[in-house]
């Protein structure tokens, strides 16, 4: 297994709650998680993915026009 | 029809009575509502979404869950534009305080809830107008009277769907193409028929779908809330509370994003999970089968009721253009000695009264003194019906 990560960042926790749902849909792995000290987010969840389906899954996230903020490298 | 024998709640209490007063709130739920009420208390109960923990994010999921439930149930564009609150009259109010300014007209109906009326009533203390389209005597709507009492400065129509006091079902869709057609939003108070009736915010038109989860989406109380449709943008409409929502914590401004911004303080999570619990059920029985089931059953009880010497029916009298809520009087007996006599003698619970609707009442000529209203829901036999006229039967007989 990959151990590179990338988080998702949100507005809240139902936008996080969103992409799971379509990246479990999709196959895709991925975890809900407390958003990483370092990085600033309005909101206490993020959503964390493979660093290696990074592009894939922003593709998919604005093909579909769901709302996230940033994707970060961790 | 329902197969009542096996695996469905009695609608007896466990004193023998029969309950007959779904129109306020459906007892009894289907079994999975308390279970799953029971085990999110037991097994999640964390606060949803506040922290980053697994058990919090649980509870979120089930939150998410809830609305996604709703949204398909009324077809709502997206569940992030489901706004959960206290009830409807939480979701009414939000509606109503939120969207209307100085100089806004309201046209609305003469068989309303309080939950729309007293708003509009302190509304028009700030110089927001209403008028009230008439309604027939039997509580029917006539969609050109909408039309006639639009003004050049009417911004919104708000109605119910149904009346709570006689069942009239009005005709939203013929209401919403007016409001599409003339440029006005339009709120609907589906307290009578969401999970009853179909109703779809698209099809309807609706921009504005205010719900309670606790009527025939036999959910528990204290869930319900207001679903935006794609053309309400959210920064329109000011929300009623402000405060804490678990999303940009470190700013001490509102969100502005859905739903958040509509939804500070801890939600009812435990209710959202029961009331998740109630829509999966009523996806499996179908809406179609209660609504069959119940229309069936109206029919019945309004032939039963009709056919009593002294019983005066109000309403359409006919269970195809109403829910499954009849309202009668018993000449010659106050409706208030009607439903104590139901009460204790007949062992039967229904609801006497205004039911929190005078406007309605006026409407129907039931003014100040009220009517006595049966309401039934999916959990009730063709033996309760027959239980129910036998007593009304009993009674008129005895009238003076
Ligand atoms: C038509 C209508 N609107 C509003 C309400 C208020 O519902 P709630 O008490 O759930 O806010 C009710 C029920 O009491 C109703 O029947």
């Amino acid at each position: 297994m990959n151990e590179a990560f990338a988080v998702i960042l949100v507005d809240s926790t139902s936008y996080a709650l969103r992409i799971e749902k379509l990246l479990k849909q999709q196959g895709l792995a991925c975890k809900l998680i407390p958003v990483p000290r370092h990085l600033s987010s309005d909101c206490g969840v993020c959503v964390r993915i493979q660093k290696q389906e990074a592009d894939v899954i922003r593709t998919l996230l604005q093909e579909d026009q769901i709302h996230f903020l940033t994707i970060e490298d961790v | 029809m329902i197969p009542t024998a096996t695996g469905f709640p009695s609608s007896k209490t466990k004193d023998g009575a029969l309950y007959l007063d779904n129109a306020a709130t459906s007892w009894p739920k289907p079994p999975g509502v308390a279970q799953a009420m029971a085990q999110f208390l037991a097994e999640v109960g964390a606060n949803p979404g506040r922290s980053g923990h697994r058990l919090s994010i649980e509870a979120a999921r089930i939150v998410y869950s809830a609305r996604e439930a709703v949204a398909n149930l009324f077809g709502a564009p997206d569940p992030l534009r489901v706004v959960f609150g206290l009830n409807i009259t939480d979701g009414i109010n939000l509606a109503l305080h939120g969207l209307l300014r100085a100089g806004d007209h309201v046209v609305t109906t003469g068989m309303e809830h309080n939950a729309v009326m007293r708003p509009l009533r302190d509304l028009a203390q700030q110089g927001i107008e209403f008028t009230q389209a008439v309604c027939e005597a039997d509580g029917t709507l006539d969609p050109h009277r909408i039309e006639e009492a639009i003004q050049p400065n009417t911004r919104l129509i708000a109605l119910n769907h149904a009346s709570n006091v006689c069942g009239a079902i009005l005709p939203i869709r013929a209401v919403g193409q007016i409001a599409r057609r003339r440029e006005l939003l339009f709120l609907v108070d589906t307290a009578q028929t969401g999970g009853a009736l179909p109703l779809h915010m698209e099809n309807d038109c609706i921009d504005l779908l205010a719900f309670t989860g606790h009527k025939s989406l036999y959910g528990p109380m204290g869930t319900g809330g207001l679903i935006l449709s794609e053309r309400i943008n959210p920064a329109d409409l000011h929300p009623l509370r402000q405060g804490g929502t678990g999303s940009r914590s470190e700013r001490e401004v509102q969100p502005d994003f859905l739903p958040d911004r509509f939804e500070s303080g801890t939600p009812n999570a435990v209710g959202l999970a029961g009331l998740l619990a109630a829509l999966e059920w009523l996806q499996e029985q179908g809406l179609e089968t209660i609504r069959t089931h119940e229309k069936a059953l109206c029919a019945d009880l309004l032939d039963g009721l009709i056919n009593t010497p002294g019983v005066i029916v109000l309403g359409p009298q006919d269970a195809a253009r109403q829910t499954a809520t009849v309202a009668f009087n018993i000449r010659g007996m106050e409706p208030s000695t009607v439903g104590l006599r139901l009460d204790e003698e007949f062992n039967i619970l229904c609801r006497v009264g205004l039911h929190c609707a005078p406007s309605a009442h006026r409407t129907l000529g039931t003014f100040p003194d009220g009517c006595v209203r049966f309401g039934l829901g999916a959990f009730n036999t063709a033996e309760d019906i027959q239980q129910a006229v036998e007593a009304v039967r009993q009674l008129a007989k005895e009238a003076p």
